[in-house]
């Protein structure tokens, strides 16, 4: 931890908030997004979509910032991300 | 019911849902596919050039990775076997406007169509072609195919493969092709931007894409699907200029990818209208 300095502008710096939205009955289950997010908020849910697999569900759905990688590496079109503009975001 | 107030009342599209049948989806490719993440990669791709929509074909041949044509929301055509570049080819010919994207697996472009697709990249046919590489005959039950690695086992090499694979991006620049690439659908940003200049590049475009196969190649070389991408992860060397003839596919030394070819060489279409059309307008 103390190697690493508080860039000066940290408090300026607006992060991009995102909100993740799941198309449970396209996917198939592989777990790319959930492997490959660079966040670690996606998991394997516990329940079944129409096809018995089981998708993913964001269980950390404030820490998303809009990277959009689940949706480029799913080969299903089952996940996608939005941005969440900045004056509806809560503090 | 939803109890989260950020939350949408409606949740929005798939960004990509205006370029796939719907209607069609989820579709045929098995879980942990990366035929779908190629795919999705190129829709992106075509999105991002600005090109309306109706300047777009897409064009495949048989196979797993060829069913991309059926999903698509624009002028597409599924062709017979090994045959989708003679066909794009026409169709550049008839109507040197449209961009002609070749969507297929290397079983289809490099097995069945091989010559082909030598002759178009020598004549430096205006067409991009994006050949999903997962290393076996997928659709028939996971063969040896051109482009099976050496020792790697498949069900009619039980013991395996001893046959050195085709490497397919020095055969692309042996045989003319004026922009050549290869990515595995883990840097798919790089695969998107690759298309992307692919589509707008005037020339013959070869872009591979390496791919998982769980079911037909990973399960008989003990590669689970999340396996095969850590070693497209760990096993891959992002060279881009790098000489093609050093590209084979060998991951005990790594398999390097990256933009091999960027140069521009005149078309077949350019050659063909300054010969045989000398009063033409246009």
């Amino acid at each position: 931890m103390a190697f690493w300095r508080v860039p000066l502008d940290a408090q300026e710096i607006q992060v991009i908030r995102g909100m993740v939205c799941i198309i449970d009955d396209r996917c198939k289950g592989c777990g790319y997004c959930i492997e490959f997010c660079p966040k670690d908020i996606l998991h394997f849910s516990d329940k079944f979509n129409r096809k018995g697999y089981h998708p993913p569900v964001a269980t950390k759905p404030d820490e998303c910032v809009n990277c959009h990688y689940c949706e480029i590496i799913c080969p299903e079109f089952a996940i996608y991300s939005v941005e969440i503009p900045a004056e509806t975001v809560q503090k | 019911m939803t109890t989260n107030p950020k939350k949408l009342a409606k949740q929005p599209e798939h960004p990509l849902d205006d370029l796939i049948r719907t209607e069609r989806i989820p579709h045929i490719w098995c879980p942990g596919c990366g035929i779908g993440t190629a795919f999705s990669s190129c829709l992106s791709a075509i999105k991002a050039t600005g090109i309306p929509y109706n300047q777009f074909t897409m064009v495949s041949g048989i196979g797993c990775s060829a069913r991309g044509a059926g999903y698509i929301k624009l002028d597409s055509f599924h062709t017979t076997h090994g045959r989708a570049i003679p066909f794009a080819t026409g169709i550049k010919m008839a109507n040197p406007k449209l961009k002609v994207i070749v969507f297929s697996g290397d079983g289809d472009l490099f097995a069945i169509g091989g010559n082909h697709f030598i002759h178009a990249a020598r004549r430096n046919m205006d067409l991009t072609v994006i050949c999903v590489n997962n290393l076996t005959y997928g659709m028939t039950g996971g063969q040896c195919a051109a482009t099976t690695p050496n020792k790697a086992k498949s069900t009619t090499t039980p013991l395996g493969n001893p046959d050195a694979p085709f490497n397919l991006p020095l055969l692309a620049y042996a045989a003319g092709a004026s922009y050549v690439a290869r990515w595995t659908i883990l840097q798919t940003r790089d695969l998107t931007t690759a298309i992307n200049e692919a589509i707008v590049h005037k020339g013959f475009s070869f872009i591979e894409v390496l791919s998982p196969c769980p079911v037909n190649y990973g399960r008989r070389n003990k590669e689970k699907p999340l396996d095969t991408l850590k070693l497209y992860q760990d096993r891959t060397i992002i060279k881009n200029g790098a000489d093609p003839a050093r590209a084979d596919i060998d991951f005990e030394k790594g398999v390097v990818i990256g933009k091999f070819i960027h140069i521009d060489r005149s078309t077949c279409d350019d050659r063909y209208t300054e010969l045989h059309r000398p009063c033409s307008d246009d």
